[in-house]
């Protein structure tokens, strides 16, 4: 009854590589924002945090808005990429570019409620006991915030997998190269005689959403044991 | 060890600066809450920074503003231990201990875990999980962690204040043990005056974000006493103990002391208040005191109605308060035999 086209299954390969990408993409840097904003006394934290946040309440579609003005063949970034010969609109990277940015609050978040959580003079000792910035980040800060990385990790995930405002303006939604599922079931639903595969589509999604939300409880229960 | 320190930093309204160049191995950091001792604890482990002035280790200069100087705290070699232990929750006690030694190059290396594990009694707790320690292991974990990196000088910040007054007495021989096996020089903060005698022979009071003196320990105890309400303590180490009927008889010095309570060991520390010993101008033949020690006045002090005594007893000291009216009536002065009388219950052991 539930049958999915060859599209489909790309739609969904697709979907599932944009999220993966995105979110590995966007660990470093939002390990390193959460740093910032968990530690530091600097003035301007306030304005970096808004910053960060400000896609969180955007509409999506404002977001892939601005990405295109600055991506675009005649944006601020987009030039000096047309000159390395990147291109981002209409394309998988422009589709994972627009999931980190969606994406990218909900990790930091996460992540630096967690360092937040971490005792400050546990870190300082581990300085005192001979262990270098870099060391006591790598044994101390990331391993104590392990839980928050994994569920910062586990958000973005999910919302790549879900993401449709900003990737339908910034990447389109062209069959095979970066129509995800969300673009599917939307093009399936203003196609007549498109609702079962859209249903069967919305299926898949819950199925997939539910499998994260499993693992990375399981995943999270591993950490505590040790 | 040789400290010099000239420092300022602004902690928002608070200002500290310390000015001081001392030569020793047990230094106390003493003053009430909020003085700013913590604050020069972290100056010199490096875990804050002087807006200006200079820090200097013996021949290694750690801060110097002018030149551009700031070791980082790794690069130190200076230990702390925290008033709470602050261990890393999640290792286990075997990896908290070697987590500063694996860091240790090896050339510095010259204690070994097996030795402090040993004299810290940490063997049965290594494999544990720190969460589930006690409050006086944890502590204990905390030192050894801090002794296995072989800092050239260890900072210890109030290490007792978050334990209750029995375990108080049950670290202070493993750190006294550890402090004279290893010869690390300490640096040791506290607000409590016995701690410090324990502890220390030199102070720096901290008042207001000042150092305001330098003196020894004893120095100190004693200076305490001219406050109004304020008694004096007398710290005793005795020796191996021998035991006589029920009692104790324990060596002090060249006397010998008996006492009711019963300690173990080569070195045990007793408590004595300077106001439970009685004076006799001569022998009284019999009393109910247990101890009758000929002593010779050394020095008399007077402050308002309370008299400070201190007696040569044998090669030790004693310090005994009475009242003014009793100098006068045993016509107590400098060089005059007395006969001091303590019972063998006055005593309280402190380890």
């Amino acid at each position: 009854m539930f049958t999915l086209s060859n599209d489909d299954l790309t739609a969904i390969r697709l979907s599932l590589q944009v999220a993966m990408t995105a979110t590995l993409v966007a660990l470093p840097p939002g390990i390193a924002v959460a740093y910032f904003l968990a530690f530091s006394k600097m003035r301007g934290k306030a304005l970096v945090e808004g910053l960060i946040n400000l896609p969180l309440v955007l509409p999506p579609v404002v977001v892939g808005y601005l990405l295109l003005l600055l991506l675009g063949r005649n944006g601020w970034l987009g030039g000096v990429l047309a000159d390395l010969n990147i291109r981002v609109i209409f394309t998988l990277t422009g589709a994972i570019i627009a999931s980190s940015v969606v994406g990218f609050p909900l990790l930091v978040r996460s992540i630096r409620i967690g360092m937040e959580g971490i005792d400050r003079p546990c870190i300082q000792a581990a300085r005192t006991l001979g262990a270098s910035w870099w060391d006591s980040l790598f044994t101390i800060i990331l391993p104590l915030s392990g839980r928050a990385i994994l569920a910062g990790m586990t958000l973005m995930f999910a919302r790549s997998l879900g993401e449709f405002g900003a990737t339908i303006i910034l990447a389109g939604n062209i069959p095979g190269v970066t129509q995800t599922i969300p673009l599917a079931i939307y093009e399936y639903t203003s196609t007549p005689g498109g609702d079962r595969m859209a249903l069967t589509l919305c299926l898949v999604s819950i199925l997939l959403s539910f499998i994260v939300l499993l693992a990375s409880g399981a995943a999270s229960k591993s950490l505590d044991r040790k | 060890m040789h400290l010099t320190v000239s420092a300022h930093k602004m902690l928002g309204n608070f200002h500290f600066a310390a000015e001081f160049d001392l030569t020793g191995n047990r230094i106390g950091l003493y003053g009430p809450s909020g003085s700013g001792k913590s604050t020069l604890m972290h100056l010199l482990a490096g875990l804050l920074r002087p807006d200006s002035g200079t820090i200097r280790l013996d021949e290694t200069i750690l801060f110097d503003r002018i030149r551009g100087i700031n070791l980082p705290p790794e690069q130190r070699r200076v230990g702390v231990v925290f008033q709470h232990s602050h261990l890393f929750p999640h290792m286990s006690v075997r990896r908290n201990l070697l987590y500063g030694w694996r860091r240790t190059p090896e050339t510095d290396r010259h204690i070994e875990p097996e030795a402090i594990i040993e004299v810290l009694h940490l063997g049965h707790l290594l494999d544990r999980g720190v969460n589930l320690l006690s409050g006086g292991e944890r502590q204990r974990v905390a030192l050894g962690r801090t002794i296995l990196t072989c800092p050239r000088l260890i900072l210890m910040d109030e290490p007792l204040s978050g334990l209750d007054e029995e375990l108080k007495f049950q670290i202070m021989p493993y750190l006294n043990t550890v402090f004279s096996r290893f010869e690390i020089p300490l640096v040791f903060i506290s607000h409590s005056l016995m701690e410090m005698r324990l502890m220390t022979e030199q102070v720096l009071v901290v008042d207001q974000g000042e150092i305001k003196q330098q003196m020894a320990t004893e120095e100190l105890a004693l200076s305490a006493w001219a406050a109004p309400g304020q008694g004096y303590i007398n710290i005793l180490r005795l020796g191996r103990p021998q035991p006589q009927g029920d009692l104790w008889i324990y060596p002090w010095g060249d006397v010998r002391l008996v006492l009711t309570e019963r300690a173990e060991g080569e070195d045990n520390v007793f408590e004595l208040d300077a106001r439970e010993i009685l004076l006799f101008k001569r022998h009284p033949e019999a009393t109910s005191a247990r101890n009758l020690l000929p002593c010779t006045v050394r020095k008399l002090f007077t402050v308002g109605n309370r008299a400070r005594v201190e007696l040569q007893c044998g090669s030790e000291t004693l310090i005994v308060q009475i009242v003014p009216e009793s100098i006068r009536e045993l016509e107590l002065a400098e060089g005059r035999e007395v006969v001091a009388a303590v019972k063998a219950s006055a005593f309280r052991r402190l380890t």
